[in-house]
């Protein structure tokens, strides 16, 4: 097949998410020609998700064309190394997107910071509790960054996606009303917070008279009409439930389609390609310095796109694939537990504490828009984690989803899963239960990595990545205290009844749980334990950046998508601030 | 049950299930969601007819699932590993239940007792049934999917007809503007519920944002 080579540019984005439609933003802006490669479609977001038609729980949550087409690419998953992969053949755990605006079009708006804590976990772990309290297997690393040097990164965002919430650390100066447990803030959310809900307002006196200090947590849902940094005009959310899993109709919920790429295509040295999927990134004889991509275009000619800057800005899996199918980094091999491109894969615990009552009703299918109370008090280090025996922690909240007929019904434990009795049960508690949602840490492990799979390929020839992923001892005991936790607020609440989910022993693909899929490329000071530099800078092809998700050396509890958005902005200015002057190795 | 069904020009016709199929299925989602004193069952909901359209569409033909081999059983964790589609599971599954009902009890299972229905039902479910092609749980399980989505999710689909599943539930479907200044308030809000059909199909108008006018119930459910 004959190879048609596009006129080279000074930097090719792979992805238009949340990372490759903010960096093309910021870079095409600094006056830099910038080419976007994305394999999904470009939708519009005025007349493709348009009310009524997204109302369609069906749609969205089980068939929708939004996320990842498996039949063309897929991933295996094992447990561990003993067991044979198999391909994930539908979606189930988690659902990447595939579309101009990515995985984030269809977030759930959970626009949580990270705490200085989460950064540098191993340091201060080690430093409190002893290098033995750490479990043996597990490769729990600090990032290398420094709060004060990320913060005015966090708060770019923040003024990006409009987010909606109330400063609980003013420059040291703990605020009423907010997060006394955040790290410190140099200055107010852009917009105001969420307002609470009645199930909030139980949540948050039931907290309080156990000891906790509830807040509402922020939100990347317009809690007013607002224009962002970029000057696009986003709406004030509507809380018309049909939120996670779809595009909002109202373009209220801040995410690449609605408050980046209104301004983005207005830049006259960007361009955007759609359903383009790049197959590897190329590099020169010296195997030190990227040259560019080679990618199908939509009417299947093989293209090679040159750039003297390469962003690697996609799904965490797509991030650590492209690394090893362009040979880049080494691999990361769990019998010697040497090598970096795959290592530290890592994703999201929680669960939840139903209660359901008799004497009261709720609203459930109002919200969307991640209205929630919660309480940090189990999160990062805030407690004494000795006597407990684990690391890690979670944040709780009572969020109004917008629950969904079709999977927003939980039942009490004991109730037949059909039947009549099954039916009863779902007419009574549909409207009687309100939940306690538990998000937490997850650590990353020897034993846990992704690779390429020695069988699978996908449409275009190439190996599937293959997951070897599953919970460890350290986070089953942090979510059994947890639960007990929340069990406690629940039984504050005076429910007549109690259940919940966890997500069991071992991690499976079926059923939905999280799109908090991180790691395998992460960043680090040690080349030896971290495919990327601070700067999210390959420490092999110093003119590659792979940003994203990826880069999470374990998962903290806050849900990754303000921190992925952070790390965007704090490497693009690393690009045009220092990079462009001096190229090379930045650390 | 006295509700009345509105007439559903779709409802009795089928584009993949073949008559014995839909006999049987007919049957069995009616044991799954039955019909009570609280409101119709899955059969008269339209559910089997759902089905049909699912089978029929991109879903039963696997069509964004990743179908290449080769195909080894894998574990719980590992999810759907079978090499069949659903429609292809449907109509073995189906054909190979109906045997097994002729030979322990002379008879389909369309025509067994309702509590015979629930008691095969089970088993399948605790996958007690031998089949020769498939394992009976995972038949249950994408039966019992199906059912639920097909008596919940909007009647577009052709289930949920007269939106019976979100009467059951006191669930509005479609929101209204409204909700911007309801989500703080702790007063049970309950409306006649409105489908994306309805307003496909004119029967609802919308405002400028796309959302309906609620008829909103006084004093709780009708």
């Amino acid at each position: 097949m004959s190879v048609t080579k596009m006129k080279p540019v000074d930097v090719v984005v792979v992805g238009s998410g949340v990372v490759g439609s903010i960096m093309s933003m910021e870079l095409a802006s600094a006056g830099m020609s910038v080419v976007c490669l994305e394999r999904g479609k470009q939708f519009d977001i005025g007349t493709d998700f348009h009310a009524p038609n997204v109302f369609d729980e069906l749609k969205f949550d089980r068939h929708s064309d939004i996320f990842q087409n498996l039949s063309r690419d897929t991933l295996t998953f094992r447990n561990n190394g003993g067991q044979t992969a198999l391909p994930m053949r539908e979606m189930g755990a988690f659902k990447p997107g595939e579309m101009v605006g990515g995985t984030s079009a269809h977030w759930g708006a959970n626009a949580r910071r990270f705490l200085p804590h989460d950064f540098a976990m191993r340091s201060q772990i080690e430093a409190r509790y002893g290098r033995s309290f750490i479990p043996e297997d597990c490769n729990l690393q600090d990032w290398g960054l420094e709060w004060d040097e990320i913060e005015p990164y966090y708060d770019q965002f923040e003024n990006i996606f409009g987010v909606g919430g109330k400063a609980g650390n003013l420059d040291g100066v703990i605020q009423e009303g907010g997060n006394p447990h955040e790290g410190p803030r140099s200055r107010e959310y852009p917009n105001p917070p969420t307002r609470q809900t009645y199930q909030g307002g139980l949540f948050a006196k039931a907290a309080r008279s156990l000891g906790y200090v509830p807040f509402q947590g922020p939100s990347a849902a317009m809690t007013q009409d607002y224009r962002n940094l970029y000057r696009v005009q986003m709406l004030q959310c509507a809380h018309g439930g049909f939120c996670s899993s779809h595009v909002c109709s109202q373009g209220a919920k801040a995410n690449p389609l609605t408050a980046v790429m209104p301004a983005l295509m207005r830049q006259p040295t960007f361009e955007l390609r759609p359903l383009c999927h790049v197959l590897r990134v190329n590099k020169d004889s010296t195997g030190k310095k990227a040259t560019g991509v080679t990618y199908i275009d939509a009417r299947g000619n093989e293209i090679v796109q040159e750039a003297s800057i390469v962003v690697l800005g996609a799904y965490c899996f797509s991030n650590v694939r492209l690394m090893l199918l362009s040979g880049i980094g080494t691999p990361y091999d769990p019998a010697t537990g040497k090598g970096v491109v795959g290592r530290n894969y890592s994703y999201q615990q929680g669960g939840s504490v139903d209660v359901f009552f008799d004497d009261r009703e709720f609203n459930p299918f109002i919200g969307g828009g991640m209205v929630n109370t919660s309480i940090d008090e189990f999160n990062g280090d805030v407690i004494d984690r000795g006597p407990l025996g684990f690391i890690g922690g979670a944040y709780f909240d009572a969020v109004a989803r917008g629950a969904a007929p079709i999977k927003g019904k939980p039942v009490p434990p004991g109730t037949p899963r059909w039947g009549a009795e099954w039916k009863k049960a779902v007419a009574h508690n549909y409207r009687r239960t309100m939940s306690i949602a538990m998000h937490g840490t997850c650590l990353s492990y020897k034993q846990n990595y992704l690779d390429l799979d020695p069988t699978y390929k996908d449409a275009f020839g190439q190996p599937l990545l293959r997951m070897t992923f599953d919970w460890h001892q350290n986070e089953l005991r942090m979510m059994e205290y947890m639960t007990e936790r929340a069990s406690e607020i629940g039984r504050a609440l005076g429910g007549a009844r109690f259940g919940g989910k966890s997500k069991g022993t071992h991690f499976g693909l079926v059923g939905y749980q999280s799109t908090h899929n991180v790691g395998g490329a992460v960043m680090g000071t040690d080349p030896s334990t971290s495919a990327v530099n601070k700067y999210m800078q390959s420490w092999d092809v110093p003119n590659l950046f792979v940003v994203g998700g990826s880069a999470f050396p374990q998962n903290p509890a806050n849900g990754p998508t303000e921190t992925i958005g952070m790390l965007a902005c704090w490497a693009a200015d690393a690009i045009k601030e220092n990079y462009v002057k001096r190229p090379g190795a930045l650390v | 049950m006295e509700t009345v069904l509105s007439d559903n020009p779709i409802g009795g016709s089928y584009i993949y299930l073949q008559e014995p199929e839909v006999r049987f299925l007919e049957a069995a989602v009616e044991q799954l969601i039955p019909t009570d004193e609280l409101s119709p069952g899955a059969r008269d909901a339209g559910v089997v007819v759902y089905i049909d359209r699912q089978l029929a569409g991109s879903w039963g033909t696997h069509g964004r699932q990743y179908r290449s081999g080769p195909w080894l059983q894998g574990t719980p964790q590992q999810g759907y590993q079978s090499r069949f589609t659903p429609q292809e599971v449907y109509r073995i599954a189906i054909r190979e239940i109906d045997q097994h009902c002729r030979t322990a009890f002379g008879r389909p299972f369309a025509q067994l007792s309702a509590d015979a229905q629930t008691q095969l039902l089970q088993q399948l479910e605790k996958d007690e049934v031998e089949l020769a092609s498939m394992s009976s749980k995972f038949f249950f399980d994408l039966l019992w999917r199906n059912t639920e989505e097909g008596y919940f999710s909007d009647p577009l689909y052709g289930g949920n007809r007269d939106m019976v599943g979100w009467k059951l539930l006191g669930f509005p479907g479609l929101p209204t503007s409204d909700y911007r200044d309801l989500i703080t308030s702790s007063e049970p809000y309950h409306a006649e519920p409105v489908s994306v059909l309805d307003v496909q199909t004119g029967r609802v108008a919308v405002d400028a944002q796309g959302f309906p006018r609620h008829k909103v119930i006084k004093g709780g459910k009708e």
